[in-house]
């Protein structure tokens, strides 16, 4: 239990803001960052039953920009598998950065802003401890045909819950116009936000991207809302997991490829016949055979938290899979995973044994989301 | 007459004769977090000082509890298993781990009092 030191760490703008609200501070993807205020188990269940505010700023905000639509789309069609062409002014879509051999290097989602003068504009969410290494791989591939800028400063935050809209509504109009994957530009209280209906944590939500010199301000004030507190990484990662969202570099890799993880939904239907983006071939040919391996959600009997490395194994012990990500699910009551197993066990109902210190912990596969997803499709 | 002793990772061992009572101070319960499960040892079971003698998880991770003390376990405290949360909001009384029959009361004398532990916290 060694105090975290956090002088070589990254700030986000809302660094003197966490202190100031009883954060503490880890390391993370090389940020300080909050995983808990009052406690984990507190925030996620503010979350699920009324609004949190998130701090997600060291994600990696990009903007890549090309003479129209359809030829930025097209860049970036060739190394990411959504259809990033079809979407419509002011969708966002969850989409993946391939490699040649079909793996996983980041997940991240593309928005095709709404407004006038917008034309030609992508708007990309990296992951945080991918963001240089996605933005190298961009520049390389994409040459000039395309412009990417990075907004490592700017900041990003995700108002989430069920109270999210009530909440928003009373700074602009946008909860009653955006549905789920659309984001619009609006003002609040005089500062420029670029709203999305999105989050990580299954819940209603909105994530809002804001200049540095605007963040604090604006995260105080959806603070000062009674119905919202904020909340940390803790509470985000037990959200995602009982969510059924995968975090990059635990639940996929640039090893992994996406049939596998369960993220062909991040494929566009044409493209799945149609190929054209890195590793094609390689994900066409596991799409037509299946995959030998898939990530499942699995939930365990007790309370002992099954975690990240924990092996399963069959009745003679020996390993047939590996634990990806596992926590205490507070609102589903129960260890919660994401686990990769061999293919014939991956049915739902199917009983696995995780092995924790020694110990067989039983568990079952699980539809995913554990949790039901609350998204608002308007 | 009981005393309460500490060691540098937290563990508390309170004695009242031959047996001591071991759980986790308050600051660690503090720094853990949430703990929603406790691997408490058998009872019967020999342990030296130092030894991994229990395992608090916590939402966001795993920690190991070393025995304060070489001895056997007399008891553990079986209301753990289904109110984990003890450790948090009764850290030295209702959320203790286990009570262990001391093999050699002069190994208390390595331990921290409560002024030398609170220095060390500080």
């Amino acid at each position: 239990m060694a105090a975290t030191q956090s002088q070589d760490l990254l700030k986000t703008p809302l660094f003197d803001t966490h202190e100031k609200w009883g954060g503490r501070m880890v390391g993370f993807a090389g940020f300080a960052m909050p995983v808990q205020y009052k406690g984990v188990i507190a925030e996620h269940e503010q979350t699920r039953n009324s609004a949190s505010l998130f701090d997600v700023s060291h994600m990696g905000q990009v903007v890549v920009t090309g003479p129209d639509h359809e030829t930025t789309a097209r860049a970036l069609e060739t190394l990411m598998p959504g259809d990033l062409v079809g979407l419509n002014p002011g969708e966002m879509r969850y989409t993946l950065l391939l490699n040649d051999e079909g793996g996983i290097e980041d997940d991240l989602i593309v928005t095709r802003p709404g407004e006038d003068d917008s034309d030609g504009i992508l708007m990309i969410v990296f992951n945080a401890g991918r963001k240089d290494h996605d933005v190298a791989i961009l520049k390389e591939k994409l040459g000039d045909s395309v412009k990417v800028e990075t907004f490592w400063e700017r900041g990003l935050m995700a108002l989430q819950g069920p109270k999210a809209a009530d909440v928003l509504a009373r700074y602009c109009d946008l909860p009653s116009k955006l549905s789920f994957m659309n984001a619009a530009a609006t003002t609040i209280e005089g500062m420029d936000v670029y709203v999305s209906r999105s989050g990580y944590t299954g819940e209603d939500g909105f994530e809002l991207s804001v200049s540095p010199d605007d963040a604090v301000k604006l995260a105080e004030l959806l603070v000062s809302n009674e119905e919202v507190e904020p909340a940390g990484l803790g509470a985000r990662d037990s959200l995602r997991l009982e969510a059924g969202l995968c975090l990059y570099g635990h639940d996929m890799d640039d090893k992994r490829d996406p049939i596998s993880a369960g993220l062909i939904f991040a494929i566009g239907k044409g493209r799945r016949v149609e190929g054209g983006f890195a590793g094609a071939p390689v994900v066409q040919k596991i799409i037509k055979d299946g995959a030998s391996e898939k990530r499942v959600g699995v939930k365990f009997e007790g309370r002992l938290p099954v975690r990240e490395g924990a092996k399963i194994v069959d009745g003679d012990g020996n390993e047939i899979g590996v634990v990806t990500s596992g926590t205490f699910g507070p609102t589903i009551g129960a260890p919660v995973a994401f686990a990769y197993v061999p293919a014939e066990l991956a049915k739902l109902g199917t009983e696995l044994t995780a092995m924790v210190r020694g110990k067989a912990v039983n568990g079952v596969v699980e539809k995913l989301p554990f949790t039901p997803a609350n998204y608002v499709r308007l | 007459m009981s005393d309460t002793r500490y060691t540098e990772d937290h563990e508390y061992i309170t004695v009242a004769g031959n047996e001591g009572t071991v759980g986790i101070s308050d600051y660690a319960q503090n720094q853990l977090g949430d703990v929603v499960f406790v691997d408490v040892p058998e009872v019967g079971a020999k342990f030296a000082k130092g030894d991994e003698v229990a395992v608090v998880e916590s939402v966001k991770a795993a920690s190991e509890i070393y025995a304060p003390v070489s001895g056997t376990i007399t008891a553990v405290n079986e209301k753990l298993a289904d109110e984990p949360g003890l450790v948090n909001s009764s850290p030295d009384a209702d959320g203790w781990f286990f009570k262990i029959e001391l093999d050699d009361a002069g190994e208390l004398e390595g331990l921290l009092d409560a002024d030398a532990y609170k220095a060390h916290i500080e």
